[in-house]
């Protein structure tokens, strides 16, 4: 919302500076955005006289010019204008001007050799305009010496206020003053409105036609005729007004309504009576029916929105653009002026729905003034006959403007329990009664009248606001708030976000950095990864490549991945803690922990090295990755299943499911498929595990935080090696799990430390070497003990899976 | 007598002689093994008259002890030379590098870290974690917030919305942490104490807006609580959190559907050489935006307004990391380049605590 200083001064008597206007409009929540005083950027700008223009002796497209700045000798000034010439006015910045549109201060300079004093500008120099073809020229009655901006209606400062939505009555520069002078930063200045009777029925009647349900699209539509008006351009102190604001004058009819827009809030429209065939109807327009509107586009309407249509067909969008054809130009003499209520919600649907963006649709979506409907209509006749002559019909309203009467109850200490400040209650009603509310006092509370401008005000708390807001938000002082329970407080974490926090920082000391990648992917990237149903699709994503909520996280490492690959770090390893969906349920989505680790970002080795070599990582690395996680996490690693091949985008030879069971699945690891790298054009090797956090058992609640007593054996441990030689199917756990079988109690530990095929293996099978620790409890093992223990061992794993001792 | 200052001589000789261990052994055995010289001249003492055996024995046994000496002190010699042939011969490089420790080369992402400082500073107010779906309905997201439908707040948010389901329902990708406030309401009765940091999303995108970035919301409701005790935390959150004595804030009227008064709040702070400093200087920065909870939402959430008040706020994690640690552009902490990780993330042991400290630098 834009406003003029010496507009606001239309209604706001104050001797406040600009300054402090500001400052006080953003103190009451009318946050000012920008404030443009081109009067005091321009101030060394005058006007000139132009003596002498001669042809430069070093350039040819340069003049000399001699100035009469009106005072003093005339001044030399070097110009490269074409349209420079003796006997102009112009606008003159003499040497130290900072000039805005260039943005540098002018020095005296020398020219190709001639000195130059100061500059003639051009309106892009200025930032008036965008012309920089030649400089500005002045007609013939402007007086030499004077401030360009003053005599140019320059010097008015443009305020830009962000406007919240909730404040309608400030789409108004009236309304602005109001809330200024209950701010008491002046007096508002009463706005007489008289009525004017007029002579006779329009010769155009409106009629609305709605079914009972729809009545609210337009409540009240008020049309008066004038005829015989001049509609030439606008008075000049319109005009610089509305340009200042951004707006560009069209003619006086049209500007009027502009101008009432912004002065009053109060949006209008104007119809040419000579184009407007028979008698108009508001109405929801036809599927299919077309519109070219005032903005030069043609629009196609369905059922949904409201439009004022004649016989030729429609003529307006109600409440957002008039159209072209029933518009008014200078050649209008006979004008409808169209003062109507429109439906904010109906208004706000069809204004996105076209994308038409108008001074009108911006008030009647937030909520205009309904008391105010026909007072405008007679403000702006009046101005009509002011400034064009003409003579005024009656007024016809078709439908009944609405009361809007809102009555509060309200606590006056209400103020004090909501903000915790004491606002006497003669302060409070001053504050109301200069925004316009109306008071019936009961001493203890009041009954609040609210006027018919501030729809936003529902309840009590409207009213707290109201008066916190003239009083000062930041009136408001810090109390310290009281802890709910005295004493050290208690922790505050829930499992889950426990071992979310944990397991972000053990992936970190692991080696892998933490990425956060965007939730949603590219629908390719979720197929592949078990997503993209269309309960997970945006309708309206932001970029093709974000379009599918992420099944996993593992694409979006992979896309990280990639980023670092094609930006020169061709060993990576993230990690990546957050959501992921299954469906659009909120149970649907869990947190899951996942790495990746690419070519030599191993999880023993980084890199080329020269003491480990440049091993590049295997499904190991994401197995140790994925259960020192586990084991940070209190998973009792002990009863998860390792079961051989993961999910689709794993490699089925060298990856894994973990589970507790086939119900109970919490993840996977291994290395990423070779047809899935391909597909997302991404080069390995690579591999990855993600662990599901809500699935994770809960650890065992224990009564107390004692541990379980500590019993150090009291003999020592002897370690047997053992090689075997077994089937490659086999799984080297199970021969750990047949060696432990052996004896559950003296075997304490099965350590696989050597694994072996080729040479004197079989092709078919592997050796694999494990160290057996066998703890004594009761006395030292005699040599007997041992070897009678070695054969139970070797019969034990033979017979659970085929192997045999190696030779 | 002249014959043994030979043997001791030639001895003497023999071990300083001696070139290694070996040779120095060998010379031991001639000398003093079973069957060694000297070994032969002390079994002669058994066969001497005691006045023979009283002049030779000392001078016998003395060329023993000196002999045995000799070697003892040769062998020394000897040993000390093997050991410092053997460790010149063990020197390695030192020059050589080690890998860089996994623990240092880790890294937790600023929002992570900013998290658990928040979440550390509130937790110690008093205030629970809160969290909720990143999917959420529109009564969720907007309605039950008090945002009338078609109202032109809702535009506010540039949501991104899913397909309607067979119902002509849409859910959509939250647009801020406050729906998290309703089911929270609804969930548990008061006194509320929540923070709830999380994922929210906006169809926007530019070098300060992400289409998802993240909010931090407050919450509390009871039967007391107003503006000021709010007033106080955020002082309190903010001093705490930037790591600074002193905060002027500036809290300026403003508005959102779900609050009412509403406000939004300014830090002071001095903008010289493009680096932002709390605590000084005469700008402005908007940190926030807060208020009284809305009667309305109270009701909605089955909540007597005229009992029970409350008050919420809510701000931008990512801003108050790049305000706190300088980054400049939103647009890398989504990108995952290892290059802006090592730089701007944290150690994975830089645990936030009260007691040492939010950040360790």
């Amino acid at each position: 919302m834009k406003l003029t200083l010496s507009w606001l001064k239309d209604y706001l008597e104050t001797d406040a500076t600009l300054d402090g206007i500001v400052d006080r409009l953003t103190h009451i929540g009318l946050e000012v955005e920008d404030v443009e005083d081109k009067g005091k950027l321009l101030e060394p700008f005058t006007i000139a006289y132009v003596l002498d223009v001669k042809q430069h002796p070093n350039a040819d497209r340069l003049h000399v010019c001699m100035v009469d700045t009106g005072s003093g000798d005339p001044v030399q000034v070097v110009c490269g204008a074409p349209n420079a010439r003796t006997g102009m006015k112009a606008v003159f910045s003499p040497a130290g001007t900072y000039i805005p549109g260039k943005k540098i201060t002018l020095g005296v300079g020398v020219i190709r050799g001639v000195e130059s004093r100061g500059m003639l500008c051009s309106g892009m120099e200025l930032e008036i305009s965008d012309d920089h073809t030649g400089i500005i020229e002045l007609p013939d009655d402007a007086p030499v010496g004077k401030s360009f901006a003053e005599w140019a209606g320059l010097n008015d400062p443009v305020i830009d206020i962000n406007l919240t939505p909730n404040r309608p009555d400030c789409t108004s520069i009236y309304g602005i003053a109001r809330d200024l002078a209950a701010a008491g930063l002046g007096r508002l200045k009463p706005l007489h409105i008289k009525s004017i009777a007029g002579e006779g029925k329009p010769p155009v009647n409106v009629t609305l036609e709605f079914a009972p349900e729809d009545a609210r699209l337009c409540p009240a539509f008020a049309l008066r005729l004038v005829s015989g008006v001049n509609n030439g351009p606008s008075p000049d102190w319109m005009q610089r007004r509305l340009k200042a604001i951004g707006l560009r004058p069209i003619n006086l009819l049209v500007d009027i309504t502009n101008y009432l827009t912004y002065d009053q809030g109060r949006p209008l429209h104007v119809f040419d009576l000579k184009k407007v065939k028979g008698a108009l109807v508001v109405r929801r327009a036809r599927d299919g029916e077309k519109l070219l509107a005032l903005d030069g586009r043609e629009y196609v309407f369905d059922h949904d929105a409201v439009v004022i249509a004649d016989d030729n067909g429609i003529e307006s969008i109600g409440g957002i653009m008039g159209g072209e054809n029933s518009g008014c130009d200078e050649t209008t003499t006979d004008v409808l002026i169209e003062s109507a209520l429109w439906d904010p919600i109906n208004i706000a649907q069809t204004g996105r729905r076209t994308g038409i963006i108008t001074d009108a649709r911006y008030r009647f979506e937030r909520g205009v003034d309904p008391a105010f409907c026909v007072p405008g209509l007679d403000m702006a006749t009046r101005m009509v006959m002011e400034f064009g002559g003409g003579e005024p019909s009656e007024i016809i309203v078709a439908g009944k403007v609405p009361s809007v009467k809102k009555d509060i109850d309200y606590p006056w200490s209400e103020a004090k329990r909501l903000t915790g400040v004491d606002v006497p209650k003669d302060r409070a009603s001053a504050i109301l009664l200069g925004l316009g509310f109306k008071i019936e006092d009961h001493r203890d509370t009041a009954v609040i009248h609210v006027p018919t401008w501030r729809p936003d005000i529902e309840g009590k708390a409207d009213i707290v606001e109201e008066i916190i807001r003239i009083v000062g938000i930041n009136k408001v002082e810090s109390k310290p708030w009281p802890r709910l329970d005295a004493g050290v407080p208690k922790p505050i974490l829930t499992l889950l976000q426990r071992r979310t926090r944990l397991a972000k920082r053990s992936l970190a000391a692991r080696g892998l950095m933490e990425a956060v990648t965007y939730s949603f992917i590219s629908k390719n990237d979720a197929l592949l990864f078990g997503g993209g149903a269309t309960a997970l699709e945006l309708a309206n994503p932001i970029a093709a490549d974000m379009s599918d909520m992420r099944p996993s996280l593992l694409p979006g490492l992979l896309r990280a991945v990639e980023h670092n690959v094609v930006h020169g770090q061709p060993d990576v390893a993230l990690f990546e803690v957050g959501q992921c969906f299954t469906g659009d349920e909120p149970e649907d989505q869990t947190i899951r922990a996942a790495g990746v680790r690419r070519r030599l970002a191993g999880a023993r080795s980084f890199g080329r090295d020269w003491r480990n070599g440049s091993e590049p990582v295997d499904a190991f690395d994401a197995k140790a990755d994925v259960f020192a996680l586990m084991t940070e996490l209190n998973v009792p690693v002990g009863g998860v299943q390792v079961v051989p091949g993961g999910p689709d985008w794993l490699h089925p030879g060298r990856s894994a499911t973990l589970r507790f069971g086939p119900k109970t699945v919490i993840g996977w690891f291994g290395e990423l498929h070779p047809a899935v790298l391909k597909k997302m054009d991404i080069k390995g090797p690579l591999v990855a595990f993600e662990l599901t956090l809500d699935a994770l058992p809960p650890p065992k609640v224990k009564p107390t935080k004692v541990k379980a007593k500590l019993t150090i054996p009291e003999f020592h441990p002897v370690v047997r090696d053992f090689a075997f030689v077994l089937g490659k199917a086999v799984a080297a756990a199970d021969l750990v799990r047949a060696v432990r079988a052996a004896d559950r109690q003296l075997i304490t530990g099965v350590e696989v430390f050597d694994l072996y095929e080729g040479g004197h293996v079989g092709p078919e099978e592997k050796s694999v070497a494990v160290a057996v620790t066998l703890q004594p409890v009761e006395r030292t093992l005699t040599d007997a003990d041992i070897e009678a223990l070695s054969q139970k061992i070797v019969a034990e794993v033979h017979e659970k899976t085929g192997a045999t001792l190696r030779a | 007598m002249s014959d043994f200052t030979t043997i001791e001589t030639n001895l003497i000789n023999e071990i300083n002689a001696a070139a290694d261990e070996p040779a120095l052994e060998a010379v031991r055995v001639a000398a003093l093994g079973k069957k060694g010289s000297i070994s032969e001249l002390l079994k002669t003492l058994g066969k001497m008259t005691p006045g023979e055996r009283k002049e030779k024995g000392p001078q016998i046994n003395g060329l023993r002890d000196r002999v045995t000496a000799a070697v003892a002190a040769r062998r020394d010699v000897l040993e000390q030379a093997a050991l410092a042939t053997r460790l010149a011969a063990e020197t390695v490089d030192v020059s050589l590098p080690v890998q860089e420790a996994p623990e240092n080369r880790g890294r937790i992402h600023p929002i992570s870290q900013v998290i658990d400082e928040i979440s550390t500073v509130f937790g110690d107010m008093g205030f629970h974690i809160a969290e909720g779906p990143d999917i959420e309905t529109d009564f969720y997201n907007f309605t039950a917030l008090n945002f009338a439908v078609g109202h032109p707040a809702r535009e506010m948010h540039d949501t991104f919305f899913m397909h309607p389901d067979a119902n002509g329902e849409r859910k959509l990708l939250r647009t801020h942490t406050s729906p998290v406030q309703i089911r929270t309401m609804l969930a548990q009765k008061p006194p509320i104490r929540i923070v709830v940091p999380g994922r929210t999303y906006r169809h926007d995108s530019d070098q300060t807006h992400t289409p998802m970035f993240h909010q931090v919301e407050g919450l509390v409701v009871d039967r007391t609580s107003h503006l000021g005790h709010m007033k106080w935390i955020l002082e309190e959150f903010c001093k705490s959190f930037f790591e600074i004595d002193q905060i002027k804030m500036r809290f300026r009227p403003s508005f959102f559907p779900f609050t009412e008064p509403s406000a939004e709040v300014d830090i002071q702070c001095s903008r010289k050489g493009g680096e932002i400093r709390f605590g000084e200087g005469e700008d402005w920065l908007e940190i926030l935006g807060c208020g009284m909870v809305h009667p309305n939402v109270l009701r909605n959430c089955g909540l007597d307004p005229d009992e029970f008040q409350g008050f919420a706020w809510g701000m931008g994690i990512d801003r108050i990391a790049m305000l706190k640690y300088g980054m400049s552009d939103l647009r890398p902490f989504f990108e995952a380049d290892t290059r802006w990780l090592d730089h701007y993330g944290f150690r994975p042991l830089d645990l936030p605590t009260l007691i040492g400290g939010l950040s360790l630098t």
